[in-house]
Parts: structure tokens; C-alpha cells; sequence
């Protein structure tokens, strides 16, 4: 199953992802899922069995996130 | 893969003004945006887009290694240092605050302070330096009073290269509780500059200068520990984000950065920014290498010329900028020649800097002005120094 983490800026995408990837955590930026949000902008989409890992790297990092959803 | 003729065919002292040859990974990087990518970056979600983000991520990351800044986000970009500055003084300062400044101030940064002085928003002190440019941080110390908000200086002057004692003054500054801001449009790339120990809490930098990106980049960085709402927004607008709102984004770097960023020049700032972290020697070389092309033009002029008036030093580190005339000769006339007659570029007058020329005693007549780069050389010089000779002898007028 996937999970997308959604950003409230597009810079802070970006910086989870390189962050992630340093982690050796699979992810990929995508475009925001319509039903998510109507907000231009993209998400960083990752396995839903890393999202405790991926929240840890990113509150280690202070990365701000908005939310993070199952898909 | 571009090559350029002009490389070969001048001598380049321009430097501070831009440097001049850029490395090629920067003209090749600004081309492979251009015709590679294209794209707007935080606009849409396609794979150009997200290739266009990315360059902006390096090219902060990268940023923020350069001053030791841990929060990448914390780099905001401009089009140039003189924006940046101009974000951070009309963006700290308010209705009633007291500002400490000094006499070796370029105009970016004399010139929105006076301008809110003379609008009654603020009261300025401007710190007279020493005849070679160089702060007494004990006359900062004493010129800080309860009402005062931010101290600026220039860490290295456009006009003569000296180098401030930045760290001093900002541990006076943290002791006051007084915000600094500093100047970094000569010194970054030339200078090491570690934002935390040098007690900054907002720098400004020219990506084309020390960092050989090209024109039309630059930045703002705000230290990690700043609290940036502090500092109120220059510019309002679209920045990709929280697009269902009207209000500005209260996130970095989002808060400071609307409008679409020059991105081609973003990606020739990052392969020059690389390229200078990574040369042999780091930025600590370059500011051997900077100095050491100042004293070599310095001491073989003082040797060859008998006309020569310098007004930089070549006892401390410089930035490898030297100020200098021919006491026979007007500057422009001697710059005219140089360019005409020799193919040598240099800038002369005053420098957007009249109040850097008062206090070295070469205003309002100015001087010629040697700005280094890194690719400059020795036997650059002694062409130079023999045309000066001939120029000083009257042989070309």
C-alpha cells in the first residue's frame, strides 16, 4: 500500500525527498492526488510501512509537513 | 562545448564588479537548464517541474554549506545583493528605530538607510572606520544604545578589499540583543564565513561576483536560530504554495521568495558555488590566492611606478580588490587607455560607494580600481604594470 506526505510548500517536497532518499527510504514525487487537495503543487509518495520512518526523518530534519495520507 | 574568444583576448581586473571567465560547468549548467528543463519549478507536478525544483534544492543546499547553515530553507533568493539587502533593512527596520553603520558602506546598503532616515523612520549612526577602512568593533560597542534594532556592515569593501572584523562586532551584537546583518556581496566565495560563529543573524550574497554564478543571482540567508518573522516580507505574491489563501505563506523560504525565480541562473550559481567548495584549497585557497595576486600587483607597481598611490593594503588579507591611482594621470583617462590600448578591464570613479571614498581620502576624484578572480596570473600583471609605466610616462597621451 502507498502513502503520500503533503507539504505546504513545494520547496519543502523537494527537501523531504533528498532527505528520504539519504535515508535509504523509496519515494518519488508525484502530483497531489485531486481528491487530497486542490492546491498546485506536487507530494512525496512513499511505501505506507516506512511512514513511521519517514516522520521520524523528517521531524529530525524539521521538515514541515501538512499531513500524511494511505492511499 | 560554448566556447568564448573574448576569454583569451583581454585581461579581466573587473572581477568585483562580476567575475569574468565564468568556469564552463557554470555557462554549460545555465544552457542545460535553458534547453534540458524549461520548466517552473512549485508550479506544476510534471517531470521538468520537479527537475526544476531540484536545481533549486542543490543550489540552496549548496548555499548553505557555503555559509554553514544547517536549514537549507533559510536561503532565500534574490536577483542580486543589493535586493537582499534591501529585503533585510526595510524588512527589520520600523517606525522609530535607532541603526549602526559604517563609513565603507556600498550604496545597497547607504542608500535604503539614508533614504528611511530622511523619511523620519529611523535614526542612522554611520561609524567612521580608519583611514585603511577597517572598523574599531569597541566604536560600534559604544555607538549601541537601548533604542537600537540592527547593526550592518560590509565585510569586505568593494572599494579597497579590506575585511571587517565580523565576528567581534556580532558578539557585541548578541550581547546587546541587537539584530546583524552583514554584506557579503565581496566576500562570499573569497572569505571563509560560517554564519553561526561569526554571530550573523541575516547575510547577503552576489552570485555573481565570488561565486562565479551569473548576473541576476544572489540571496538573503537568515541564521539558523533567527527568528524570521522578524523580518517583514519585501514582496508579496505567488510563491506554489497554500494556493487556496490570499494571505503570504509564514514558512521559509516561501515568506520571501514570490514570483518565479531565475532558475538558468540559479543552475549556473550552483555549478559555480560547487566549483568553488570544491577547488583545491577551498575558499581558504581563494583567499590566499586573492591576497597573494594583491600584493604581487601592489609590490611590483611600487617598484616600477613612480606615480603610483595605493589605497589598499598588502599587509593583511584582502579580497584581492586594490584601489589605486597615477598621481599624473585622471583615472578615467588611465582606465580609458588601459581598455582602448591594452585590452585591460577595469572599473574606475567612485564605485557606488562615496561615503568608502571619503573615509580613504580619494573622493570625489576616485580611483582605478583591480578587482582579482581566481584565473588571473602573474604574468597578467607585469603587462599590466608595464602599461601603467608606459600610461604613467605620458607616452600615450
Amino acid at each position: 500500500m502507498k502513502a503520500v506526505i503533503l507539504f505546504h510548500s513545494t520547496n519543502h517536497a523537494i527537501w523531504a525527498e533528498n532527505e528520504l532518499k539519504n535515508h535509504k527510504i523509496v519515494c518519488k514525487i508525484i502530483t497531489v492526488p485531486r481528491h487530497l487537495s486542490s492546491d498546485c503543487g506536487y507530494c512525496v509518495q512513499i511505501d505506507s510501512e516506512n511512514i513511521e520512518n519517514a516522520t521520524d526523518i523528517l521531524n529530525l530534519n524539521k521538515i514541515e509537513h501538512e499531513k500524511i495520507e494511505t492511499l | 562545448m560554448l566556447k568564448d574568444k573574448k576569454k583569451s583576448s583581454v585581461i579581466y581586473f573587473d572581477s568585483a564588479a562580476t567575475s569574468f571567465p565564468k568556469p564552463d560547468c557554470v555557462t554549460n549548467a545555465v544552457v542545460h537548464y535553458m534547453t534540458q528543463i524549461g520548466a517552473n519549478p512549485g508550479r506544476s507536478g510534471h517531470k521538468t517541474a520537479i527537475e526544476a525544483g531540484q536545481i533549486i534544492y542543490k543550489t540552496r543546499k549548496s548555499i548553505a554549506a557555503l555559509f554553514k547553515l544547517k536549514n537549507p530553507m533559510h536561503v532565500i533568493f534574490t536577483s542580486n545583493a543589493t535586493e537582499a539587502l534591501n529585503m533585510a533593512i526595510k524588512g527589520v527596520l520600523q517606525k522609530g528605530d535607532h541603526t549602526v553603520t559604517s563609513s565603507m558602506e556600498h550604496n545597497s546598503t547607504i542608500r535604503p538607510l539614508h533614504e528611511m532616515e530622511k523619511e523620519g523612520t529611523i535614526s542612522l549612526s554611520v561609524i567612521q572606520t580608519d583611514k585603511t577602512g577597517i572598523l574599531d568593533p569597541k566604536n560600534i560597542r559604544k555607538a549601541i544604545t537601548t533604542g537600537t534594532k540592527a547593526v550592518i556592515v560590509n565585510h569586505a569593501s568593494n572599494v579597497n578589499g579590506c575585511i571587517q572584523p565580523i565576528r567581534e562586532i556580532g558578539k557585541i551584537c548578541k550581547e546587546n540583543g541587537v539584530i546583524f546583518i552583514v554584506d557579503c556581496a565581496q566576500s562570499a566565495g573569497v572569505v571563509p564565513i560560517d554564519i553561526d560563529r561569526d554571530n550573523i543573524d541575516i547575510l547577503a550574497f552576489a552570485g555573481h561576483k565570488g561565486l562565479y554564478g551569473p548576473t541576476g543571482t544572489g540571496g538573503m540567508v537568515i541564521a539558523d536560530g533567527f527568528d524570521f518573522k522578524k523580518i517583514k516580507p519585501l514582496k508579496y505574491g505567488g510563491t506554489g504554495s497554500l494556493s487556496d489563501k490570499i494571505d503570504q505563506p509564514n514558512f521559509l523560504p516561501d515568506r520571501f521568495e514570490s514570483g518565479t525565480l531565475n532558475i538558468a541562473g540559479l543552475n549556473g550559481l550552483l555549478a559555480g558555488s560547487e566549483y568553488i567548495q570544491h577547488r583545491n584549497g577551498g575558499i581558504e585557497g581563494i583567499l590566499k590566492l586573492k591576497t597573494k595576486l594583491q600584493n604581487c600587483f601592489i609590490q611590483k607597481a611600487e617598484t616600477v611606478l613612480k606615480n603610483f598611490c595605493c589605497y589598499s593594503s598588502s599587509q593583511l588579507p584582502s579580497t584581492g580588490v586594490v584601489a589605486f591611482r597615477l598621481d599624473n594621470i585622471s583615472v578615467s583617462d588611465a582606465a580609458q587607455i588601459l581598455s582602448d590600448k591594452y585590452g585591460i578591464m577595469c572599473r574606475q570613479g567612485l564605485h557606488c560607494s562615496p561615503l568608502a571614498h571619503q573615509t580613504i581620502g580619494t573622493f570625489p576624484a576616485g580611483t582605478l580600481r583591480f578587482g582579482f578572480s581566481i584565473f588571473n596570473t602573474k604574468e597578467e600583471i607585469d603587462i599590466t604594470v608595464q602599461a601603467l609605466k608606459s600610461i604613467s610616462e605620458g607616452n600615450e597621451k
